[in-house]
């Protein structure tokens, strides 16, 4: 029922990441924003901030209930999508078209420990 | 082992519909169907239905009805006529809430209490330890009952045009029983949500044709989700988040249902010490500055220092404030008070208010 993108790797906690060279871009996957319902609040970090590869680094609040973000990957945020302090359904909308934040890898292998597009698929089909 | 969730008589309705479902109360429960703020919307604007057959229904019978319920209840029910209805509490002898329920009068020997599904079974044992004594019969025919509640300012034409019947004369927190189907179906002008509504109890086959027919006549199917919402922006209590063991009606701000002038009634004695007291803390309403949204457990904080909790906080979808119901210690209870709510990592400065987001539509 909810889409997944081709070529992005994904964390447990369904959250997405697309690598640009050191940077992670994370937004969190269609499934995800499916489960919650209608997001009406997205608690972001703050640039400069330091996260952790498992920790969480804000939340997405669906009218019901908070939802934790947990970060794919550890490193130093380097921009965080301020659109969505006004429009955090926009990720209701395009979940994978709405990223929440950019991390600088202080470990880039860490990506290797996500899950491809396909083990993902089959993560969510469970 | 984990506990198996009950089922009320219009289960497979919701999962037939798609709907998400959850445990509450021990039943699997519908949260939503197309969206908690559509639903929500449904019944403030127009008309939505909810299977509410979770709940729990207790008839006391006997010469000592009407005194038994007394003893139990924190309302009064002494002479008032045939059909009507009270909110109130049953209290513990220290005067923590051992449930919110609503007492049906039939007649003066028979009432109709209906209870919350997570406390069925605690209400019960309870009714039951304290009805020795009293010439009564206490049957809990919780299984024999489903309910559902119409609510919005088109339930009296869609339950008049759905069921056939006239429920125009029937005033709020009256009912009346109907002979439909070839059994005694209970209409209350009663609900949850601060709008004008109906809440039906029949058999399993009767609710299931009512819930048919509902669905034919393109009513909205609305879930617990924005029950809880609706209810909230209204400021009525939900037990286990404004009630509990240990909290009074009196510190849930609920005081205008205990008749402490009743001769007696079980918790009286601590409750009129508090009331002479003072409480030390209340549930008040808090208004956040801001978008971030309080729940339920989040502290309440003046200077750093701990002076409440949250009980239930949302984004009204009313009015898209950040607002939340809250215990909160005196002095701090005060209208206007400055405080402020941690959310995770950060304090957000808030205040106190009234704990009325949206205001009632009843019709009286």
């Amino acid at each position: 029922m909810s889409k997944i993108e081709e070529g992005l790797r994904y964390a447990e906690s369904h959250e997405w990441v697309k690598v640009e060279g050191d940077i992670a871009v994370i937004g969190i996957s269609d499934y995800a924003q499916h489960a919650l319902g209608n997001i009406v609040y997205v608690d972001l970090p703050e640039v400069g901030d330091e996260v952790e590869a498992g920790e969480d680094f804000g939340a997405v609040e669906s009218v019901k209930a908070a939802s934790d973000l947990i970060s794919p990957v550890s490193g130093e945020v380097v921009e965080v999508n301020s659109e969505l302090e006004d429009k955090p359904e926009a990720i209701n909308e395009n979940a994978f078209g709405c990223w929440i934040i950019k991390v600088k890898m202080s470990d880039p292998a860490e990506i290797d420990a996500l899950l491809d597009a396909a083990a993902y698929a089959k993560l969510c089909e469970e | 082992m984990e506990e198996t969730l009950q089922k009320t008589c219009l289960h497979d309705r919701h999962v037939a519909l798609g709907a998400l479902m959850s445990p509450f109360g021990g039943f699997d429960m519908p949260i939503q169907y197309a969206g908690i703020t559509e639903e929500h919307n449904a019944v403030r604007g127009n008309v939505g239905v909810f299977d509410v057959s979770h709940m729990g229904e207790v008839r006391v019978k006997g010469p000592q009805a009407c005194e038994f319920v007394n003893h139990i209840f924190t309302n009064d029910v002494t002479g008032a006529p045939d059909g009507q209805i009270f909110y109130g509490m049953m209290c513990h002898e220290n005067g923590g809430v051992v449930d919110d329920l609503l007492v049906y009068k039939v007649n003066d020997e028979e009432y109709f209490l209906v209870i919350n599904a997570s406390n069925i079974a605690k209400d019960v044992a309870w009714i039951f330890k304290n009805a020795e004594g009293y010439d009564i019969t206490v049957t809990d025919e919780s299984p024999l009952y489903g309910e559902v509640a119409i609510q919005g300012p088109k339930a009296e034409e869609t339950v008049e045009k759905v069921l056939g019947i006239p429920v125009e004369d029937i005033v709020f927190y009256t009912f009346r029983i109907f002979d439909l189907d070839g059994e005694k179906v209970i209409v209350s002008r009663t609900g949850y949500t601060g709008e004008d509504g109906f809440e039906i109890y029949g058999s399993h086959d009767f609710t299931r044709k009512v819930w048919d027919k509902l669905m034919e006549a393109g009513v909205q199917p609305c879930g617990l989700g924005c029950r809880d919402t609706l209810r909230f922006e209204v400021g009525l209590p939900l037990y286990g988040d404004e009630l509990a063991d240990d909290i009074t009606p009196l510190e849930a701000s609920l005081s205008i249902f205990v008749k402490l002038d009743k001769p007696e009634f079980i918790g009286k004695e601590a409750l009129a010490a508090q009331k002479a007291e003072g409480v030390k803390r209340r549930i008040v309403g808090i208004e956040l500055e801001g978008n971030a949204i309080p729940r339920h457990g989040y502290p309440v904080e003046v200077n750093g220092e701990k002076v409440g909790e949250i009980t239930t906080g949302y984004r009204s979808i009313s009015t898209g404030k950040s607002v939340a119901m809250a215990m909160i210690d005196k002095p701090y209870d005060k209208l206007g008070t400055e405080v402020e709510v941690r959310i995770r990592k950060k304090t957000f400065p808030a205040k106190v208010v009234k704990k009325r987001f949206y205001e009632k539509n009843y019709k009286k």
